[in-house]
């Protein structure tokens, strides 16, 4: 066991999929030109009031509720002050004495055992602008781009619940999933949808007292916030072991050199000065809303697992493997609808559909195989019209060029022969091709005839009955 | 007498981005000071019965719904600027900053 182990909180950022901001009607669409989609209040203009958008709100209210958090029957924003040019304002909105979510929980799944972490807090603010940096070497400025200021963002507070890189996957996962179920938000990593910040201390394993924290900004993706677990542990145990004490600092994850940075103290002075907005008034989060929330929630992870399994009588194994994503989810019961084998179905996606999303890491929107394909294909196994083997090859190639499984058996000559007499002239053949097999079979060796099977199956091409096959050689070699 | 130190208007200056020579930073701790000392006078009344207040007036739920209203265009939104360069504001160098 090593001497310090690591203990990882985390700071999520999700950008709302409202369609404007949140204190203004500037779009949020991404990709615009830059400064076009912008305002005087987005722009921190003098005068002007900021204005909640609703839709903000109840997006927030809904991520409270999946989080299994108390919902704050008076929420308000309050002012945090510091001067950076993406912050046209010279403070951010956010919330800091009465967020609109506390004390809740998550469950994630680790390698098979599940784990709670705690959540802290979940609570509104709006993001900032973005800062380009001319490419031109010694360039003495920066360029800013304000279309993002005001993007209406949760973040969700984690208590240091975290102990492994693997755990922190699983809970980074686990929430990406949560929010595409609950619909708040799509999460593109690459767009900035979802951004991670990561504190992280050590102790010595298994004391209770906590290390000196850490905190790291800037990572955009799992990739990226685990990779910077993993130097951020090193780099403090390295500390640790010369006898030298790790600094409480924000520290920059820098991808080129894949090292965090100590950012320059002056400029991070943790000094705030939070106080209530006066441009902001409370907001009343009545029971009525939140039952109302409540019941137009989308179906949640767990109450969707928990159908697949009193609905298509999946074991739990399934189910749970089949809800983690939406999307996943969502292929499986197309799929399911189109041809009544809900289990084979099932193993079709545990095993092939899965595997393929995975080494092509691509989302199941954009797998070529339609869910009604993979219907298509475990229908024509139960109706006898090609083997198992034989649907595997139907299945790679439908995978790889997104053709109509039927298609491909039709076009290829795939169809399964059931025709008692052509199989019984490959049975023939093989005997007499094979008498030292026979005589083997003869002598009680299981083994053997299996493998004659297998030639037979061979000569076939594939597309003998197996059953048959079977039932023909037996009474063949009594 | 509230004791403001040097030190202490130096951050706050820095906080402000405010440049404060020696003997402005003198000057400021005592008038910082002086101005901590009148508003402790609110101090001497008793508020344990009565809850934190940050507006003057009772009022919630003031919402938006969520619908795209006309932005400014480029031009518009840069008129102001001081500095500006493709369609962004031009600002002093922060990378090493970030």
């Amino acid at each position: 066991m090593p001497r310090y182990e690591p203990v990882i909180g985390f700071e999520v950022h999700v950008e709302l999929c409202t369609n404007t901001k949140i204190f203004c009607g500037c779009s949020t669409r991404f990709g615009a030109p830059p400064n076009t989609q912008v305002c005087p209040v987005c722009l921190g203009m003098p005068g002007v009031l900021p204005v909640v958008n609703r839709k903000a709100v109840e997006f927030a209210i809904r991520t409270a509720i999946a989080l299994n958090c108390g919902i704050t029957k008076y929420t308000t924003f309050d002012r945090k002050n510091y001067y950076y040019p993406d912050l046209p304002k010279n403070y951010q909105i956010s919330q800091n004495y009465a967020s609109l979510g506390t004390s809740g929980w998550v469950d994630i799944d680790v390698n098979g055992t599940v784990k709670r972490v705690r959540i802290n807090n979940v609570h509104l603010e709006e993001d900032a602008g973005k800062l380009l940096h001319p490419e031109i070497p010694g360039a003495n400025y920066s360029l800013v781009d304000l279309n993002r200021a005001g993007t209406p963002l949760v973040e969700i507070v984690s208590e240091p619940d975290l102990g492994t890189a693997d755990e922190a996957l699983a809970y980074m996962n686990t929430l990406k999933n949560l929010l595409e179920y609950i619909e708040v938000s799509d999460c593109k990593m690459q767009e900035g949808r979802l951004r991670f910040e990561v504190n992280i201390s050590l102790r010595e394993s298994g004391a209770a007292k906590l290390g000196t924290k850490v905190e790291i900004k800037n990572l955009n993706s799992m990739k990226t916030a685990l990779k910077c677990i993993g130097h951020e542990t090193r780099r403090q145990t390295a500390l640790l072991e010369r006898g030298e004490k790790v600094f409480q600092e924000t520290r920059l994850w820098d991808e080129a050199a894949s090292v965090t940075r100590a950012m320059r103290s002056k400029e991070v002075a943790h000094d705030y000065r939070y106080f209530p907005d006066p441009d902001l008034v409370e907001i009343h989060i009545t029971d009525e809303w939140q039952e109302q929330v409540r019941a137009h929630l989308p179906e949640l992870p767990d109450a969707k697992r928990q159908r697949f399994i009193a609905e298509y009588d999946l074991p739990e194994y399934d189910a749970r493997l089949l809800t983690a994503s939406k999307t996943v989810a969502t292929y499986y019961e197309r799929a399911a609808a189109a041809h009544n084998n809900p289990k084979a179905i099932s193993n079709w996606m545990m095993t092939e559909v899965l595997r393929e999303l995975r080494e092509r890491d691509i989302e199941p929107d954009d797998f070529p195989l339609k869910p009604e394909g993979l219907a298509a294909i475990v229908e024509m196994i139960d109706d006898a019209r090609i083997s198992g083997k034989i649907a595997k090859d139907v299945f790679a190639k439908a995978a790889q060029s997104g053709r109509d499984p039927g298609e491909i058996v039709n076009a290829e000559g795939l169809l399964q022969v059931t025709d008692t007499g052509e199989i019984e002239k490959w049975v023939d053949e093989a005997i007499a091709e094979n008498p030292d097999m026979v005589a083997k079979v003869k002598a009680g060796q299981t083994k053997t005839f299996q493998a004659l099977v297998g030639q037979i199956m061979k000569k076939s091409r594939g597309k003998a009955n197996p059953a048959l096959v079977n039932e023909l050689l037996k009474s063949r070699i009594p | 007498m509230n004791g403001i130190s040097p030190e202490l208007v130096r951050h706050v200056a820095l906080l402000s981005r405010l440049e404060l020579s020696e003997g402005e930073t003198c000057r400021f701790g005592d008038d910082l000071a002086n101005i901590l000392d009148y508003v402790a006078k609110l101090n001497e009344l008793d508020t344990s019965s009565i809850p934190p207040t940050s507006h003057s007036f009772k009022m919630s739920n003031v919402f938006r719904e969520d619908v795209v209203q006309p932005s400014l265009t480029n031009p518009e939104a840069l008129a102001n600027a001081p500095d500006a360069e493709n369609d962004c504001f031009k600002v002093p160098a922060v990378i090493q900053e970030l």
